[in-house]
């Protein structure tokens, strides 16, 4: 299941500690990032790349909330929700972004699969909420014109890409 | 001049030199001196002598003596390590991820002082899996000190080797605390261990190990370079140096501030914030994020140290100030908190995975309308039988908000119930 660069990129993080268990976290990170989820075949292979058992994989991967085991959309979008960014509006801001991408107040994945919305725990950047998280980057401050515009954005960028 | 306390930043320098991020423009303005310095002219007891005689306290929350927390490292122990806490996740806390982003270096000569001081060859950032982004431009400077020479075999032209990793977690608040980051820094679930042995003697991988948050790590190349007299003319007696302070909430101009310990807290809210947007009048206050005893608005006059914060029944903690205006509904707010730590309790132990299930339980049936007075007195006997009975600080955080709500707001709660 791992590529020849993915192989590789595993040997450079194993090399960081004493013991291979303690390249869990950024092996199950690496079987995760192409596809943003983690299915049977690549928590089997984290297993077997780390000499730990696969209960122990699969009891960690529940544990952490930023593992998946379920398919996403392309891109994941974490609204911070809690109460120094929903003292500046960060709730509304969340519940309105739902609407406008057809999805229930829980959050999920819009139809064409673009996007995964999801209302989150603090995410350490409350003095400039409303804010969002999606995949790397901080987006703060925003509106929801601000927020429409990259999601636009990412949309034609996807679009591109397909045609290409 | 930073503010009226503060000629200029010791901590959050980007805000003075904005390019300091730069290995170049860092070592241009006294960069690495500490390091030098320390590898070059100290013996390592005498760097943990001189941040012992700073005063410097941990700036995680617990306000630990950093010097002393060195200092339980057992002589001649092999094996050492330094692991650094940027799992930066109590809601309103903010800082460690600025520090790292914009002033990085002083949190790798830090914790590159540190190791020297306690002997230890290997430091750990572990960061939470959301500065995932932010440790990109972390990895940035490690590389830019590692090409410099200032990291690795021979760190700083000395003969001693020094190697610096960043790790990032997954998404669990309860990493944060110490032990359950050192489970999770070695692919286990992030449950908290028990204590003896403490990490000093049995941490990382079984090995003495010293675990210290960003922030303080940024406080100790200052302490070097310029001395422990400089370092104390800053703060108080009990707490010295400077500290950030993260101001979030209702306020006209949140962010990180600095400021010596002992300021009060009306300064941060009304001078640097701005003030409450609107002319609104300040409710309460929660001085160190969800885990704080939240205080009402007489209480501003109160100086932010240690000692003072104590001294009115809440504490600095990691001092994220998150303002709460007088609109804003108690009950909603501490139910969010509860939200919060239900969502966060790792499980490990019953009163806290049970107890902040049931108090969710009960702030939604008062909230919904269909509360008792009789749900109002069974928060209290909920938070009594998770008190002193959790395996960790999480599950003593998690009854902060229904304490200090309940004494300092019960007549909202009353309205609820008798709507």
């Amino acid at each position: 299941m791992w590529s020849e660069a993915e192989q590789r990129e595993l040997e450079e993080i194993l090399k960081k500690y004493p013991t291979k268990r303690s390249a869990l976290l950024p092996a199950l990170y690496l079987a995760q990032r192409e596809k943003n989820w983690l299915d049977d075949d690549d928590i089997e292979a984290v297993a077997e790349a780390l000499d730990v058992p696969v209960t122990d994989v699969h009891a960690v991967v529940g544990f952490y909330t930023l593992f998946r085991r379920e398919p996403t959309g392309k891109h994941m979008i974490h609204v911070c929700t809690d109460l120094p960014c929903a003292l500046r509006g960060a709730e509304d801001f969340y519940l309105r972004l739902t609407e406008r991408l057809g999805l229930p107040p829980e959050g999920g994945t819009t139809e064409d699969g673009m996007f995964t919305l999801e209302a989150v725990p603090c995410l350490a950047a409350c003095d400039k909420a409303p804010m969002c998280q999606i995949d790397l980057q901080y987006y703060e401050n925003l509106t929801d014109e601000m927020i429409d515009t990259v999601l636009a954005q990412l949309r034609a960028e996807a679009r591109q890409k397909t045609e290409a | 001049m930073a503010n009226d306390y503060l000629k200029e930043h010791i901590l959050l320098r980007h805000k003075d030199i904005p390019d300091i991020g730069d290995i170049d423009v860092y070592l241009s303005d006294g960069g690495y001196e500490g390091l030098k310095k320390a590898l070059e002219t100290m013996q390592p007891a005498e760097v943990i002598e001189a941040v012992k005689a700073s005063g410097l306290r941990g700036r995680g929350g617990a306000g630990f003596p950093t010097g002393v927390k060195w200092s339980f490292i057992p002589k001649g122990a092999k094996d050492v390590y330094i692991v650094v806490n940027a799992d930066e996740s109590e809601p309103g806390t903010f800082k460690d991820r600025e520090l790292m982003e914009y002033n990085p270096h002083q949190v790798i000569e830090g914790a590159a002082i540190a190791a020297y001081a306690v002997g230890a060859h290997t430091v750990y950032i572990y960061g939470r899996g959301e500065f995932k982004g932010p440790f990109v431009t972390l990895q940035k400077a490690v590389d830019q000190a590692y090409e410099k020479g200032i990291l690795g075999k021979n760190a700083m032209g000395t003969d001693y080797a020094l190697d610096l990793h960043l790790h990032l977690g997954a998404g669990a608040y309860i990493c944060g605390e110490e032990t359950a980051l050192l489970n999770s820094l070695e692919g286990y679930r992030g449950y908290p261990r028990s204590r003896p042995p403490f990490p000093a003697v049995e941490g990382l991988y079984a090995k003495p190990t010293v675990i210290n948050n960003v922030e303080t790590m940024a406080n100790v190349p200052g302490i070097i370079v310029h001395g422990v007299e400089w370092y104390r003319q800053f703060g108080t007696e009990k707490s010295a140096g400077t500290k950030v302070f993260s101001l979030s909430g209702h306020v006209n101009r949140p962010g990180n501030y600095e400021l010596p310990l002992g300021v009060p807290i009306r300064y941060l809210i009304e001078e640097l914030g701005g003030g409450v947007p609107n002319g609104k009048r300040v409710k309460a206050v929660l001085p160190a994020g969800e885990s704080s005893l939240m205080v009402p608005e007489d209480k501003l006059d109160t100086p932010m140290d240690y000692e003072s914060m104590a001294a009115i029944g809440s504490m600095l903690g990691s001092a994220s100030f998150i303002v709460m205006d007088e609109t804003v509904d108690i009950v909603w707010a501490a139910e969010k908190m509860i939200h919060f730590f239900k969502h966060e309790s790792c499980g490990k132990c019953s009163p806290c995975r049970e107890g902040t299930y049931w108090l969710s339980n009960v702030y939604h049936r008062i909230r919904s309308g269909e509360g008792t007075m009789e749900d109002i007195d069974l928060l209290p006997k909920i938070v009594e039988q998770m008190s002193g009975n959790t395996f960790c600080p999480l599950g003593e955080f998690a009854t902060s908000p229904v304490k200090a709500s309940l004494l300092h707001f019960r007549h909202e709660y009353e309205q609820y119930v008798k709507k």
